[in-house]
């Protein structure tokens, strides 16, 4: 589909579903919709059975994580419609607290996408059959995809041989995580020196 | 007598069986022999690839999608540098495409092979397996002739391949496709006529367009209950649209339709390689644009803008102009896609992985509910799992 013809679809949607939808969206070749959350069942239905939408499979479901916004999780739906050959992309945003719909009455595929989203990321959805943990270890701590977990994790297991089962203790390091910041001086993270008298003056030019 | 009441029995299936393809634990509850409910417990080969990819510059992350369906491992690179060359917006030359093309449908030979003779196995036949990895030798042996390595190739860069074929592959690898197809003949003449193989896989499995359809389902699987989507013909990328090759659709979708099915796929995979070699232009195998593709070596020796460029990309790496994108491929076991998200940076804010299997593995309730025990290794092995790209 050519990007008028996505903008025309994305618009025709906006208007069937005008108190759900909040944008729309086409960049880089795809249609983009955000939603409001408590919506999200109605709106898949909609995409769904509408005959000019036919959006029969939801290919993925995933959650993205954006600290600095108040509403800090995305879930990200991506829909495929055979009929029109066209993807499109609905997402909703959320927090810790706030749980999402389950979308599983509408696609069964998405109770696995789900409990995923919910290991990796935490974030809750209402209504879901069986929201266990998907992809971590039984008893698993926390939540692995959020930006504020380290890459080591918190704990490690090995076999002891005097307890005679796996153990799990504190992750320990023999050497420091290395995260190299091979960003240049002049766009990286500002990198206040212990002292310097100057850091907080506005830049002036050139000279230094 | 009076009557007795039977519980169910409850029977853990793996996480180290033989039949698993891997490290799958699946509980099952039991009414006699046949199963009443199976619920797989996945995750045992979870590595955090999608955590590790959000440390990595965009050219570091790439090996680790050879590690996530290690059977096809360049078809995996190819749905991630075409996620990042979305967002680049960078050209890739022709030359470069026939190659990816070529190693794409080697890649989808390898995992055939393996899919195809591993479920014979499970069912009971050994013959096949022990002649198709001979087979399945020689194509990694065109891997390491063009990349260094058997599996782990890292050979699909954003921009190109990493070098060019060197002399003499594309006639070996022409002379291979010439032998092939009998030693393929030979193995089907065991196998799909074969009276022990048919009684184990036909009707066993069954799924409707439908439900294929509502469980997510790609690939063979869903073009075995008789839709006919495939991404190379429905939304082509790279030099698929100027090849000619058919589509293979099942009607019957049980698993002796799939299986059929990989068979002819591997036939018209054949069709392709041959094709590309033939129609293979030369020209650069990389973009030209050093931006994001480094240099060759030896302008490097001469020029002084080319080694900056070099120590740049292999230092600091590319930057990423920000947005989001979701690229697909059609790999050998169906639809792999790649969201990437982009903050502008040189490192990928968050890349999800969309693993096939997860999508086929999340319906084994649905296919096994009301088989025998017996059967769930029959509709696992057709249902053509890696747990590399399940578990990621």
């Amino acid at each position: 589909m050519t990007d008028k013809a996505q903008i025309e679809l994305g618009d025709a949607i906006a208007a069937s579903l005008e108190n759900e939808v909040v944008s729309t969206e086409v960049a880089l070749g795809e249609l983009t919709i955000t939603v409001r959350a408590e919506r999200i069942q109605k709106v898949l239905t909609f995409l769904r059975d509408n005959a000019d939408c036919c959006f029969k499979q939801l290919v993925d479901l995933c959650g993205a994580d954006y600290p600095d916004r108040s509403k800090r999780f995305e879930v990200i739906y991506h829909l495929l419609s055979h009929q029109l050959n066209q993807r499109i992309r609905v997402k909703v945003a959320t927090d810790e607290d706030t749980p999402v719909p389950s979308v599983v009455d509408v696609f069964p595929a998405a109770s696995w996408y789900e409990r995923e989203t919910w290991d990796m990321y935490g974030v809750f959805f209402a209504d879901h059959p069986d929201l266990r943990r998907m992809l971590t270890d039984y008893g698993f701590q926390g939540h692995p995809l959020r930006k504020d977990f380290p890459v080591s994790g918190y704990v490690e297991c090995r076999y002891s041989d005097d307890a005679g089962r796996i153990v799990y203790e504190p992750v320990k390091l023999s050497q420091e995580n290395r995260d190299f910041d091979f960003m240049s001086p002049w766009e990286s993270a500002k990198y206040i020196l212990p002292g310097d008298e100057k850091a907080d003056e506005p830049a002036d030019g050139e000279g230094k | 007598m009076a009557e007795v009441d039977i519980k169910n029995y409850c029977l853990n299936f793996g996480p180290q069986h033989p039949a698993a393809h891997g490290v799958l634990r699946m509980v099952m509850e039991l009414d006699g022999e046949s199963i009443v409910r199976v619920d797989p417990h996945i995750g045992l080969l979870h590595r955090g690839t999608e955590k590790l990819i959000e440390q990595k510059q965009y050219l570091q992350a790439m090996p680790y999608f050879d590690r996530l369906d290690y059977v096809a491992p360049m078809n995996q690179e190819h749905v991630f540098v075409m996620a990042i060359e979305k967002l680049l917006d960078a050209e890739v030359p022709i030359r470069a495409q026939y190659i990816r093309v070529l190693y794409s449908e080697i890649g989808r030979i390898l995992n055939h092979l393996l899919n195809l003779t591993t479920h014979a196995m499970d069912v009971g036949a050994m013959t096949p397996i022990c002649w198709m990895f001979e087979e399945r030798e020689k194509l990694m042996e065109f891997y390491e002739r063009v990349s260094g390595a058997r599996f782990h190739a890292a050979y699909f860069r954003p921009g190109g391949v990493h070098q060019d074929l060197p002399a003499g592959l594309a006639d070996d690898i022409m002379a291979w496709t010439e032998t092939y197809l009998s030693v393929q003949d030979d193995m089907e003449t065991l196998l799909i006529d074969n009276r022990i193989f048919k009684q184990r896989n036909v009707d066993i499995g069954v799924a409707s367009a439908e439900e294929a359809l509502a469980w997510g389902w790609t690939g063979p699987m869903l073009r075995s209950t008789g839709i006919a989507w495939d991404l190379r013909r429905s939304q082509p990328y790279e030099i698929y649209s100027e090849l000619d090759f058919n589509i293979v659709v099942g009607n019957s979708g049980d698993c002796y339709d799939r299986f059929m099915m990989r068979l002819a796929e591997m036939r018209e995979s054949v069709k392709i390689i041959r094709q590309c070699i033939e129609k293979m232009p030369s020209g650069p195998v990389m973009s030209l644009d050093h931006k994001i593709a480094p240099p060759r070596r030896a302008l490097m020796k001469t020029s002084m803008e080319s080694l900056i460029h070099h120590f740049k990309l292999y230092t600091e790496g590319f930057h990423v102009p920000e947005g989001e994108v979701y690229a697909a491929i059609e790999a050998p076991k169906g639809e792999l896609g790649v969201y990437l998200v982009s903050d502008g940076s040189n490192r990928p804010y968050r890349c999800k992985i969309r693993a096939p299997g997860f999508a086929h593995m999340q319906s084994m309730d649905l296919l096994c509910k009301g088989h025998m025990l017996a059967d769930a290794p029959a509709v696992l092995g057709a249902m053509d799992i890696v747990f590399g790209e399940v578990d990621r």
